[in-house]
């Protein structure tokens, strides 16, 4: 008896296909990846089956039975979990508030009867978990807890999990994987998406591979080589695996000591005295599970925090207590995490995206803006960088995700920083769209800049960085050059393991 | 200061605040819901109105009570239905409703400005009522006020233990969480935004039909207002919109006191009272900006549509 | 049933066609109000919409009610646009004329060119000055921009009943709540000497071509909107939120009080305690319904001014109450709302193979 079996899932969103006649099966105890780019339509394809997406046409069996998923409850009731890469928690609630929550009312008589029994099943699978913490006091990964231990509360039949890899460290990633496997092992099916080709060859069973919305392809990973695996994904005229040179840096630009900050915010976390320096021609990049003090470290370096003006300097110049649009005179570019609603406005058109961190030179003295210049930056900021909008008076947010991305990283590399820093360069991008962005970046190092990268895609860091350290809790590992850094060890730096271990014998992972 | 003095001025004051109790409760459903609704006054005037009208027409003033509910609850779905289905900008709906529900009110009530009704009386609870001070103080109100306990204690209870108030909640805090965990996040905000229209509109029949029973243009003189103010004074917790509301009637009493006491001070000045006291107790609670977000529904006043 | 489909960018199209479809959807329903009230629809709008413009007085009165109302929407565009939503502009109108009309009382009896001119700049300062504390109230302490504008309002009309009943009564005047006429050197020139249009439309105007110049082609007009659309954009690119948000209060205080004290010393001539017919309110919508687009607001405060006049007709004319001005002029904010979900959004039929999708 199969698990699951669809057959012929159609979606259409104006504008675009995002699944087109797919049909595949799970098998009880099966953990089945499903691999594709950013875009294939992985995650419309578990929201139809998770219920909150329709399909427009197709259907899906259930144990034999045909059935219709009118949402999520009705996925639970039938026994289908989900951990979405955006986690359905809320913050200000606790562990046990939240997993109440995901459940039928009444099935627990009490509260003290939950928190029992979400420790019960915690402790079986290895996830420990307090039922009384509140979630915005909770790392990202034990939240990731929270959300299986949800799942795991009812009689949980097949669990999807969207990209839950990507917000661990290799260590935790470990451990997630033999939860999984034991999960497995008692007969629940798991459905695994991912774009991670080496992850799915430890994990999984078989693999369907989806590009463009349509299954391009099914096979059993540890039979594959990663390169079929990545053929399947991208087609076959796109290039695979790129190379780039590590190069040693000049002289420093952005000089960091001693760097404190206590945000105002309460879910963001503190800088603690942090100190490195980006020189001139080479890239650093900084890895870490999000919500470690990235976006806080990010602010402090573009301005739009402000710290002691000598705890930050650039060529030299402490810039402290400037704002963003005098450290960017001074020539510093800057990627936001966020691209639509703070690295762009989402209403406003390309050409006023432009002028968002172009005014320095597209305003005269006057306060005027100068149209016609404006108009031509913003051109070739799309013909150099290739990215595909309407004109440029398209709105920001009509773009993908991938060509707006390319429009940002274009507009800073134009402006010709001295310092560029970019945080998470590819994340959600198409294959084609990050290998733009990657030659931008390395082309821009050549060019005798620096460039900070913050990122939690390890894969990434070791390709395009030369020297590597990792961010926890807001301190700072060492940031030494990529060929002495293992995954092992960088693993380490994200849990907060700084100190010198013994098991750093292991050759660099990447490099 | 005597006690019987002290006794009026207690007494009043609940009475005065009354009015903002209820519509604050309203709002601040509403607001954990993750809706902002500022068309309160309008809300209010209407049910002011309605209730006024219907009491003179039909001659019951339970009748009136009820009429006043379902013309805040009619104003309110029509914010609903803007500021949810249509996800139409909340602040601006907000004010569209309050611009709107002045101008209806003032229209249908335009021949009932003057006229006369006997007001909802005081029902003394037996025993209670003849205690000392707090007989007359807490026990010898019109129902309405008693009413409007029974609804906070309700609440209370609703948002400590129950599984409703957590839900209300979480939509507030995180709609598309919510939604993707299967609560359905419209109805919710539907429902919060609903209960919040039943409750100015019931305060509106309380001003009209009970605290000064007759209908005048513009009669609620910002009460819709002032208790938005109260719900962010009260850090969006039950128990502190009911103190809020009674400081805020102790405060709309003061030129009874200040006469009582026999000062004379130009009634104009009087009643700027309460407005002044709004804008300082906004300035206080807001400066600590740490507390406030982490005591602010999450997603107040960002509009939610479920992708499908 | 149908369902909202979001449009990947938003309409132009629909943008300028929802005011239209709104003023539609509103004469429509008000048709059907003065139907039930026992009055032929068409012969009814026609008394509110059509006949107060009949004349050329019709339209000089018109262009009375478009000054303040212009004025107070060009100040709120530049606040709404940033996203500063203040709704003050009544009590800064009230300030304005109070303010100013307090110096005008003292000085009217001096007979130089240069006393009109000062008079206007106080009632402008103290619009201004209003604003100022729903700035400082923000910038210092967060509070609420809405919930303070509207208690200054308040307060503010409370001054002007205090002035008006106290210290700034006319001595002569056997007592009712109104301030000494003023005297011809305190009165705003009139355009034509037969109709009540003062020289403050022309004003009205030069501060609309101004604004239209700073939204559109300076640094401090995008700067703006930017704040308004994004405000994590507009601290990325390194803009000074608080800035920007005290001079869009400012600029919009500025604004209402030089129309209230336009209005004082203009058509009505002295203090009263009915200085404004809610023009403050009414001017949230004409920016609603002029597209925060300073053109569009010229014809929104057309339109706006008309209701007022409309009001007045169908009390003469069909003796209903005048307040079914505010009733139409909330019914057409109701109504722009509602049609500007288009602008994001297509309306289609539910599919039929999901019903439930709907909701």
């Amino acid at each position: 008896m199969n698990r699951l079996e669809l057959s012929g899932i159609t979606k259409r969103y104006p504008g675009c296909i995002a699944n087109q006649d797919i049909s595949l099966t799970v098998q009880p105890g099966e953990i089945h990846a499903l691999l594709g780019e950013n875009g294939a339509g992985k995650s419309t394809l578990m929201k139809i089956i998770y219920g909150v997406v329709k399909p427009d046409a197709g259907e899906i069996t259930w144990q034999n039975k045909q059935v219709v998923i009118e949402g999520p409850a009705d996925a639970r009731r039938l026994g289908i979990g989900m951990v979405f890469q955006h986690f359905s928690l809320f913050e200000t609630l606790t562990v046990a508030e939240n997993i109440a929550l995901g459940l039928p009312a009444g099935q627990f008589r009490n509260r003290a009867e939950l928190k029992q029994k979400i420790s019960e099943v915690s402790d079986h699978y290895g996830m420990k978990l307090d039922p009384d913490r509140f979630v915005h006091t909770l790392s990202v990964g034990e939240q990731q807890r929270v959300e299986i231990v949800r799942c795991l509360l009812q009689n949980l039949q097949l669990l999807i999990l969207d990209e839950p890899t990507s917000v661990l460290t290799p260590q935790e990633v470990g451990r997630l994987f033999k939860t999984l496997r034991q999960l497995a092992a008692e007969g629940c099916s798991i459905l695994f998406i991912t774009h991670k080709l080496e992850e799915v060859r430890q994990l999984c069973d078989i693999a369907s591979i989806l590009r463009h919305g349509e299954l391009s392809g099914q096979c059993k990973p540890a039979d594959t080589t990663t390169e079929e695996l990545a053929r399947l994904m991208v087609g076959d005229d796109t290039p695979l695996f790129r190379q780039f040179d590590k190069v040693q840096g000049g002289s420093p630009i952005l000089e960091i000591t001693g760097l404190v900050h206590q945000p105002d915010d309460p879910f963001a976390s503190p800088i603690r005295d942090i100190g490195f320096t980006v020189n001139a021609g080479e890239i650093v990049g900084i890895a870490g599970v999000a919500g470690n003090g990235q976006e806080e470290l990010l602010s402090l370096i573009s301005g739009e925090a402000r710290s002691a003006a000598g705890q930050v300097k650039l060529h030299g110049r402490p810039v402290g207590r400037l704002y963003p649009d005098q450290r960017r005179k001074l020539g510093v570019g800057v990627v936001p995490e966020e691209r639509l609603g703070r690295g762009a406005v989402p209403s406003h058109s390309l050409v006023q995206n432009t002028l968002l961190t172009g005014f320095g030179q597209m305003v005269n003295r006057w306060g005027w803006i100068q149209r016609l210049p404006l108009r031509k930056l913003t051109q070739e900021i799309l013909d150099k960088f290739n990215v595909k909008a309407e004109n440029i008076d398209a709105q920001a947010k009509s773009l993908s995700g991938g060509n707006l991305q390319k429009f940002i990283i274009g507009r800073e590399v134009l402006q010709q920083p001295k310092l560029l820093v970019c945080s998470h360069p590819t994340w959600g991008v198409d294959i084609g769209a990050a290998i733009v962005i990657h030659d931008a970046l390395i082309n821009l190092r050549d060019q005798g800049a620096g460039v900070l990268i913050l990122s939690e895609d390890i894969e990434e860091l070791f390709k395009i960085c030369d020297r590597l350290g990792a961010i926890c809790e807001g301190k700072l590992s060492p940031v030494l050059p990529a060929s002495q850094v293992s995954i092992q060890r960088l693993g380490q730096w994200m849990a907060g393991e700084f100190t010198e271990s013994a098991s750093n014998q292991g050759a660099p992972a990447y490099a | 200061m005597d006690i019987d003095l002290l006794t009026n001025i207690l007494f009043a004051t609940i009475r005065t605040g009354t009015p903002l109790v209820l519509i604050a409760l309203g709002e601040l459903v509403c607001e954990k819901a993750g809706v902002l609704n500022l068309g309160q006054e309008g809300m209010v005037l209407m049910g002011a109105a309605t209730g006024f009208i219907i009491t003179v027409v039909t001659g019951s003033l339970w009748l009136g009570v009820g009429a006043a509910m379902l013309a805040g609850l009619f104003m309110s779905l029509l914010f609903g239905f803007l500021a949810i289905s249509l996800v139409a900008n909340q602040v601006a709906t907000g004010l569209a409703l309050t611009i709107f529900g002045i101008g209806l009110s003032a229209f249908l009530g335009t021949e009932y400005v003057g006229v006369g009704i006997e007001g909802i009386s005081q029902l003394e609870i037996p025993l209670l009522s003849s205690l000392p001070v707090i007989g007359k103080v807490l026990f010898s109100h019109d129902p309405l006020v008693y009413l409007s306990w029974g609804i906070f204690a309700a609440l209370y209870f609703c948002f400590r233990r129950t599984r409703l108030g957590l839900t209300i909640r979480a939509v507030g805090e995180n709609p598309e969480s919510a939604n993707a965990i299967g609560m359905r996040v419209m109805l919710v905000r539907y429902g919060a935004v609903l209960f919040g229209g039943a409750m100015a509109g019931l305060a509106g029949g309380y001003l009209s039909l009970a605290y000064t029973p007759l209908w005048s243009e513009g009669m609620s003189a910002g009460r819709g207002w002032i208790a938005l103010a109260l719900v962010v004074f009260a850090s969006w917790k039950v128990e502190r919109v009911l103190l809020g509301a009674y400081l805020f009637g102790a405060a709309s009493i003061m030129h009874l006191v200040l006469q009582g006491l026999g000062f004379s001070v130009s009634p104009n000045l009087l009643s700027m009272l309460p407005y002044i006291a709004t804008i300082v107790v906004l300035m206080i609670i807001s400066n600590d900006t740490i507390k406030a977000k982490l005591n602010t529904p999450l997603a107040l006043g960002q509009p939610y549509r479920p992708q499908i | 049933m149908l369902r909202l489909e979001r449009r990947p960018s938003d309409s132009k199209l629909m943008m300028a066609l929802s005011p239209v479809l709104a003023i539609v959807l509103t004469l429509a329903a008000g048709g059907t109000l003065f139907s039930v009230l026992g009055h032929a629809p068409g012969q009814a709008l026609y008394t509110f919409f059509i006949a107060p413009l009949t004349d050329l007085y019709g339209w000089t009165e018109l262009g009375v009610k478009v000054a303040p109302l212009m004025l107070c929407a060009l100040g709120l565009n530049f606040c709404y646009r940033a996203r500063v939503w203040n709704i003050g502009a009544e009590g800064q109108f009230i300030m304005g004329g109070l303010g100013g009309g307090w110096i005008a009382l003292e000085l009217m009896h001096l007979n130089d060119i240069w006393i009109l001119p000062l008079v206007l700049l106080a009632g402008t300062v103290c619009g201004m000055a209003w604003a100022a504390l729903a700035a400082w109230l923000k910038t210092h302490f967060h509070a609420n921009e809405v919930l303070t504008t509207i208690m200054l309002n308040y307060i503010a009309l409370n001054a002007l009943l205090y002035a008006v009943h106290g210290p700034l009564m006319d001595p002569d005047g056997f007592n009712f709540p109104e301030s000494a006429l003023f005297t011809e050197s305190v009165t705003m020139p009139l355009i034509h000497e037969d109709y009540r249009l003062s020289i403050s439309l022309l004003l009205a105007l030069l501060v609309l071509a101004v604004m239209w110049t700073l939204l559109t082609r300076t640094l401090l007009g995008f700067q703006i909107s930017v704040l308004g659309e994004d405000e994590k954009a507009a601290r990325f690119a390194g803009f000074r939120t608080r800035w920007l948000t005290w001079m869009a209060l400012l600029v919009s205080g500025a604004l209402a009080g030089l129309a209230g004290i336009a209005e004082v010393t203009g058509p009505l001539g002295q203090l009263s305690p009915h200085i404004s017919p809610g023009y403050g309110y009414a001017a949230i919508i004409v920016v609603f319904l002029g597209r925060m687009h300073p053109l569009g607001i010229l014809f929104a405060s057309m339109l706006l001014g008309l209701t007022y006049m409309g009001g007045e007709m169908v009390q003469m004319d069909l003796t209903l109450p005048k307040s079914i001005t505010g009733l139409f002029q909330g019914m057409l904010l109701f109504f722009l709302l509602a049609c500007d979900v288009l602008i994001g959004y297509r309306i289609l039929p539910a599919s039929r193979q999901n019903p439930q999708t709907a909701n």
